[in-house]
């Protein structure tokens, strides 16, 4: 097969996990060999998801592709057959060239190790060469900011450091293609910006990319072309605005006004339930008008007593912009299940809107999810695009102001002087 | 996944595999850094914050020689041969200890890594084989009290000492085939954290640790010799102190049979554990 220009090549990829899996994770033998002894041929068609589900597409050499959808999509599991951590159950995947992944920052940082210690457990990890670690040693320090304190454990680090730390060696990375899971959204901004610039050098830098991010205006600054996964498949290529407009349509579709809340991925004593949007009369509702005063309903469950327990939802735009949180007041609760009306009286500018929602107890969270249910906020209140009122800020600065004439002009500008 | 470098730049395939899974040493022996790097790590890592640090691998076997002494040597009144009780349980222990380490330390190792299966690919036969080769550095340095010990007592070890090296060759080969086995099982069934306590409790005391092989009736000796460790123990005796064990008390084909068994658990070890690394990052 000739392939010159093609860097990676995905042909019917799939990938079948059983449902709950990972609750079998402390699978003892006793349940093996009763499951042995049962017998009860395949595994039935509803225990079963494709998390992908022939997946198939191209990605050129030097093309920066972005992956979005959302949770749940298959972004993260796709990634994983990519970076070989994982197997596809069929289909199958070239990649052509050294492959680099980069699934999460400082993966395989020690506490007690130092900062220079850990660069190189890190950067051997990811499969880099020492003479290659020596030789950009000092960039690294650099770029990192960690400086004198390299030679502290890092442990003494706070936990913005040893992001910094991790993401510094990555940077040094050099394959032909680099697979990226959202892991920009690190530090401070000032350091995300950095990220940001040095993803950009690598992606003009000629090497292949394929960046999974929730982040919008990442993903458009970044890549040149998109991929839309939606429940395991493929739903949308093409350039990255097509794909992003996609994305962000199709998550309106519909605008639902009720979203079921995921259950927890440990055990907690407090879990979400649903969050409904409504309007002020109390309808369900999921795209509000710019003057609109709305409602978000949470509904929880605490299963025994919990101290100082605060309720809280937060707004995000499509860019990750974190909006506005609010907090319910402190509560002693026992168990039982629970509801809140948070009003929505801000002048939100047009936008789309996700959201997040934690549940803690004495700011100890117990309960968190994000990237969840889609609200729009437009001057024509429907799921059309809105016209007016865009790229001014997240909120609507509106006055009553008329504009006044001070003082008569003598010359107009083009006029004709008599 | 099969990577083949054609012409200019390296091509992966990556598909879904069954059935036995090729081992993949050239795998492992690219990835001989990160080895090193894992096996520093542990080591550099394992007396952090401990007041004795490093001592605590002379301590160790030193304590258990010591109670030994007083029950077997003392209560007891084993046996010991030609030598002083405490040398003949030291030289005993020092071996097993690493075998028991690197056994224990290598089931457990696929599991507490569990942070990089599901992050990172690198061949996972690192893992395992890193643990068995830092429970190796303990031993060397408990090894410089046994010495210690030996001028003390004004043994000077035969010539046999060249063998030594085969020995441990021998103990690593079968900690890491019983390790692999269990390393692999521990990620399906976390049973085996609780089995292994026991495995080497009952292990230890089929071997000829704390007694010797003299003690056994001779009709059971094969039996003994069965175990990969009696050899490993008894040879690590007969190498340093001169005691007569490995030809008086184990004949040679049964020393073949216990070695061949620790290769065989080596070699369906690694079959085993590379056929099942599949599925390690969606079950760990």
């Amino acid at each position: 097969m000739i392939m010159n220009d093609i860097a990676i090549r995905i042909e019917n990829l799939g990938k079948l996990y059983q449902i709950g899996a990972r609750k079998k994770r402390h699978d003892t033998m006793r349940d093996a060999l009763v499951a042995s002894f049962r017998r009860n041929g395949t595994p039935k068609e509803d225990k079963v998801i494709w998390a992908l589900k022939d997946v198939s597409f191209d990605v050129k050499r030097g093309e920066v592709v972005g992956i979005i959808g959302s949770n749940g999509a298959g972004k993260s599991t796709l990634l994983k057959i990519l970076s070989h951590i994982t197997e596809p159950t069929s289909g199958r995947a070239l990649i052509n060239g050294r492959v680099s992944s980069l699934l999460e920052v400082g993966t395989g940082f020690h506490a007690e190790l130092t900062g220079r210690e850990n660069i190189f457990l890190n950067g051997a990890i990811m499969g880099m060469k020492k003479k290659e670690i020596e030789r950009q040693f000092d960039e690294i320090v650099a770029f990192s900011g960690v400086g004198k304190f390299i030679d502290t454990p890092v442990k003494h680090y706070s936990s913005g450091m040893s992001v910094r730390l991790g993401f510094s060696v990555a940077a040094y990375l050099e394959p032909e293609v680099l697979l990226v899971d959202e892991v920009l959204a690190v530090g401070d901004l000032a350091f995300q910006r950095k990220c940001l610039g040095r993803m950009g050098d690598v992606a003009r830098s000629g090497r292949t990319v394929l960046f999974v991010s929730h982040t919008m205006s990442a993903v458009r600054k970044l890549c040149t072309r998109g991929v839309l996964l939606d429940e395991g498949r493929v739903t949308a290529t093409g350039s990255i605005d097509e794909t992003v407009n996609a994305y962000i349509a199709r998550t309106a579709c519909g605008f639902d006004s009720f979203v079921k809340l995921p259950a927890p991925s440990r055990e907690s004593i407090a879990m979400g339930i649903s969050l409904q949007f409504m309007s002020a009369e109390r309808d369900p509702q999921a795209s509000f008008h710019l003057d609109q005063a709305w409602y978000i309903r949470l509904d929880f469950e605490v299963f025994g007593p919990v101290e100082h327990f605060i309720a809280s939802v937060g707004l995000r735009n499509f860019d990750m912009v974190p909006i506005l949180t609010f907090w319910s007041e402190p509560a002693d609760l026992g168990p039982g299940r629970y509801t809140i009306d948070f009003r929505v009286d801000v002048p939100l500018s047009s936008t789309d809107i996700t959201f997040v929602v934690g549940l803690s107890s004495y700011e100890r969270p117990l309960y968190y999810v994000s990237d969840l249910g889609h609200v729009r906020i437009s001057d024509v209140a429907s799921g059309e695009q809105p016209l007016r009122a865009k790229g001014g800020g997240l909120l609507l600065g509106r006055q009553e102001g008329k504009i006044m004439r001070t003082t008569a002009s003598r010359n107009t500008p083009g006029s004709v002087q008599p | 996944m099969t990577t083949h470098s054609s012409s200019a730049l390296p091509s992966t395939t990556i598909e879904p595999t069954q059935g036995l899974a090729a081992l993949g040493l050239k795998d492992v022996w690219a990835y001989r850094e990160l080895l090193y790097f894992l096996v520093w790590r542990d080591v550099k890592v394992r007396y952090k914050q401990t007041v004795l640090g490093v001592l605590w691998v002379v301590l160790q076997p030193l304590v258990s020689m010591i109670i030994f002494t007083v029950l077997f040597g003392i209560l007891l009144q084993v046996d010991s041969g030609t030598v002083p009780y405490p040398i003949f349980a030291f030289a005993g222990l020092l071996p097993w200890n690493y075998f028991s380490q690197a056994l224990n330390r290598s089931s457990t190792s696929v599991v507490q890594s569990s942070h990089l299966i599901t992050k990172i690919y690198f061949p996972r036969l690192v893992i395992p084989i890193s643990a068995v080769l830092s429970s190796l550095v303990d031993s060397a340095i408990a090894f410089i009290a046994l010495i210690v010990l030996m001028i003390g007592y004004g043994i000077v070890p035969t010539a046999g000492l060249l063998l030594l090296p085969a020995l441990i060759l021998l103990a690593m080969a079968t900690a890491l085939g019983f390790g692999l086995w269990l390393a692999a099982l521990n990620v399906h069934y976390r049973d085996v954290g609780y089995l292994l306590p026991f495995l080497i409790q009952i292990w230890m005391y089929v071997t000829p640790v704390v007694y010797g092989s003299n003690l056994v009736p001779e009709r059971f000796r094969f039996l003994l010799s069965l175990n990969p460790m009696t050899g490993v123990v008894e040879g690590f005796r007969w190498a340093l102190l001169g005691t007569a064990a490995v030809q008086d008390y184990l004949s040679a084909p049964l020393l073949g049979i216990s070695m061949a068994i620790s290769l065989l658990a080596l070699v369906t070890g690694a079959f085993f554990f590379r056929s099942t690394e599949r599925t390690f990052a969606d079950i760990v």
